[in-house]
């Protein structure tokens, strides 16, 4: 059920998009010949094993590493990003899987913090009012925003490191993890709220090893495979398909795991 | 303003979860929760002072004395300064603990400056706030560039200042300042006259209303909760009230040191930076979270330059009013406890050691503690061997009631 690139059958051009991405850490090629392609108001999961290189492309996106080779177009535009601030500029944001929010500050401080109106005499009264719009847009339910950050759940923080990303007005918005350490309720609400990125005309980069997490939301799975392209498929793809491109085969531990349960039952049900 | 009614409307009151903490009933049981969660603030300040001034005045009835308070007003000046740099480096989780020497350092420049070379007095006091702005940023830039710790950098400054001020004093060890200097009668006589004191008494409460007011109606208009016009006006009548009683009480001996009210200023000057800017904000971020505040986009060694560099020249600031209020120039400037007075100052007040949290008000309370402790125990006539022993107890107790509250800051998640 792999789809083709789908930039050329839209009519829009993609915001971002990227060509023959190469990056390598010495010997070792991280990334080889990748292309990427995020289009406005849509969902992209990146899905790969352990050193795909999804977290290289991810930083590259970000502004974080350079690219060895290949080309970035952001609106048609080639573009270098070469460093995070530039990124940012462009109006890529990134909420890395630690959130880095500062726990001893409020969630207003947090959300403004590096960006504050008036630095010399800070506007709280407009931070703040600002601060429950952009919460009241995502639907977050958050109780005070003048409680500091280490009062909230993980869920809660996600959001507000989501709405933190979002003050800058970003045309693409990359979630590393965002559900890596959420309960079943919080991860519901986090997807929610990145439909709801998307709804405002984002772009979305979500990386995420949870499948069905993935499925849930995604409109484009995009696979890596060992630094390489390995794929895209449509949410409606089996779990069987998307693990034989993550892992590169049919026969891989997953499957062989799911055989050996097969036999188990088959051997329960005739005694 | 709030009431149940519109409670609904309010912008950040409308969640179903959030206490309902309006009128005075609400403000206190906000008060408790705060207090049981460990966020302390200046609980610990009242209640040590209450106690040493029973106990220092039950021993000894000179200890309130009006005469005995504006001494100790005298001298938390001096330390007070350097422990407000202090505050500076512990908000973004550094520490200095060569403030002694580099006060020390200080008052010797200006005693060689000033009455060896002659040089004008203030050409003398702004050199010497030169060396300790210098020797702040080298301070961060070792931090910086080689990722020395601050512990370790600023513990062979602390024996290298100490020496450089033993070189520069020379063989005589001492220099006597002119006692009809002006520099010398601020440090040690210079008081407002009465009128002054009574109308600067009356500035906090009414720029309190005033600004208050100025805020509750722009939340106001914001949609946001506020605060009553009648519980602004309460506040601001209590804080007249009692720092017009201070100022009577005073006022019956020599009257309120100008030296405490260049303190006060600084602590002022200082708080508005620390909680009203962006630069304020970012030390509060650095401290808290190095790597969030670097994602932030903040210059996280920009702000660490600006702390060392702060904390180094107001020890400069105090070292040279300790030699105005001594009219000496010596080697014992700075050496001894005025290291760990500043640092345990600062601590006392209610900022932690760990970064991150803390007001520029912690070094005026908690000088004001620190003193209080040093004033009773010389009218009790203690040896310095006593003396040492309480203070180095007193550290103690501080640095516990800052770690246990923190352990449960973070086990109600207030961090």
């Amino acid at each position: 059920m792999a789809i083709p690139d789908t930039s050329s059958t839209t009519s829009r051009p993609p915001v971002l998009s990227l060509r023959g991405i190469s990056k390598n850490f010495g010997a070792v090629s991280a990334l080889t010949d990748v292309d990427l392609d995020i289009n406005a108001g849509e969902i992209v999961a990146l899905v790969g094993d352990n050193g795909a290189g999804k977290s290289t492309l991810v930083k590259i996106l970000a502004g974080a590493h350079m690219p060895s080779s290949g080309s970035i177009t952001f609106d048609g535009q080639p573009v270098t990003l070469a460093n995070p601030a530039a990124a940012l500029k462009l109006g890529i944001a990134t909420v890395f899987q630690d959130l880095a929010l500062c726990e001893n500050l409020d969630v207003v401080a947090n959300i403004f913090l590096g960006r504050e109106l008036h630095p010399l005499r800070l506007d709280e009264v407009s931070m703040e009012v600002r601060a429950w719009t952009l919460l009241k847009e995502l639907s977050a339910r958050i109780p005070s925003v003048r409680e500091p950050v280490a009062s909230l759940s993980g869920g809660q923080r996600q959001t507000v490191a989501i709405a933190r990303s979002l003050l800058m007005e970003p045309r693409v918005i990359l979630l590393d993890e965002p559900t890596a350490a959420l309960g079943v309720a919080q991860t519901a609400e986090v997807l929610n709220l990145i439909e709801r990125v998307r709804d405002r005309g984002l772009g979305v980069v979500m990386i995420s090893h949870n499948m069905e997490d993935v499925r849930a939301v995604a409109d484009r799975i995009v696979v890596l495979r060992l630094g390489r392209n390995n794929g895209i498929f449509l949410p409606g793809a089996s779990n069987q398909e998307l693990v034989t491109a993550i892992t590169g085969a049919d026969d891989n531990a997953v499957s062989r795991r799911g055989r050996r349960a097969a036999e188990a039952r088959a051997q329960g049900e005739q005694p | 303003m709030t009431t149940a009614s519109d409670r609904g409307a309010l912008l950040d009151r409308s969640d179903e979860r959030l206490k309902d903490r309006s009128g005075a009933k609400g403000a206190i049981s906000g008060f408790l929760d705060r207090v049981r969660s460990g966020d302390l603030g200046s609980l610990p300040v009242v209640v040590g002072l209450v106690l040493i001034c029973t106990i220092f005045q039950t021993l000894n009835p000179v200890f309130l004395s009006p005469n005995n308070l504006v001494n100790l007003l005298f001298d938390c000046s001096t330390v007070g300064i350097i422990s407000l740099g202090i505050v500076c480096v512990l908000m973004v989780g550094e520490i200095d603990l060569s403030v002694g020497s580099v006060s020390g350092l200080s008052s010797a420049l200006l005693g060689v400056l000033w009455v060896q070379w002659g040089w004008p007095v203030a050409l003398a006091i702004l050199a010497a706030m030169a060396v300790g702005f210098v020797t702040g940023c080298v301070y961060a830039l070792l931090l910086n560039r080689l990722g020395m710790p601050s512990f370790v950098s600023t513990l062979s400054g602390l024996l290298a200042f100490l020496g450089l001020q033993l070189y520069i004093l020379g063989p005589t060890g001492s220099i006597n300042l002119p006692y009809d200097s002006p520099l010398v009668n601020f440090g040690q006589l210079l008081v407002m006259p009465h009128w002054v004191s009574y109308a600067l008494a009356v500035a906090p409460g009414v720029l309190a209303l005033a600004l208050g007011y100025r805020k509750a109606q722009r939340r106001q208009a914001a949609g946001l909760s506020s605060r009553s016009f009648g519980g602004l006006l309460l506040q601001a009548v209590a804080i007249t009230l009692a720092l017009e009683l201070v100022a009577y009480y005073l006022n019956r001996s020599r009257g309120v040191p100008w030296m405490f009210a260049l303190f006060v200023a600084l602590v002022v000057a200082m708080n508005y930076a620390l909680k009203r800017t962006q630069w304020g904000r970012s030390m509060t971020a650095v401290g808290g979270n190095r790597e969030a505040a670097r994602r932030a986009g903040i210059n996280v060694r920009l702000i660490y330059t600006s702390a060392f560099a702060l904390c180094a020249t107001l020890a400069a600031t105090g070292g040279l009013l300790s030699a105005a209020r001594l009219a000496t120039a010596s080697q014992q400037a700075g050496t001894g406890d005025v290291n760990l007075n500043a640092i345990a100052a600062a601590v006392i007040g209610g900022t932690s050691l760990f970064g991150g949290r803390g007001s520029a008000y912690s070094a005026l309370l908690g000088i004001i503690v620190i003193q209080s402790i040093a004033s009773g125990l010389t009218l009790l006539d203690l040896s310095s061997s006593l003396r040492y022993m309480i203070t180095g107890c007193v550290l103690a107790i501080a640095v516990i009631v800052d770690s246990l509250a923190r352990r449960s800051r973070v086990s109600h998640g207030r961090a």
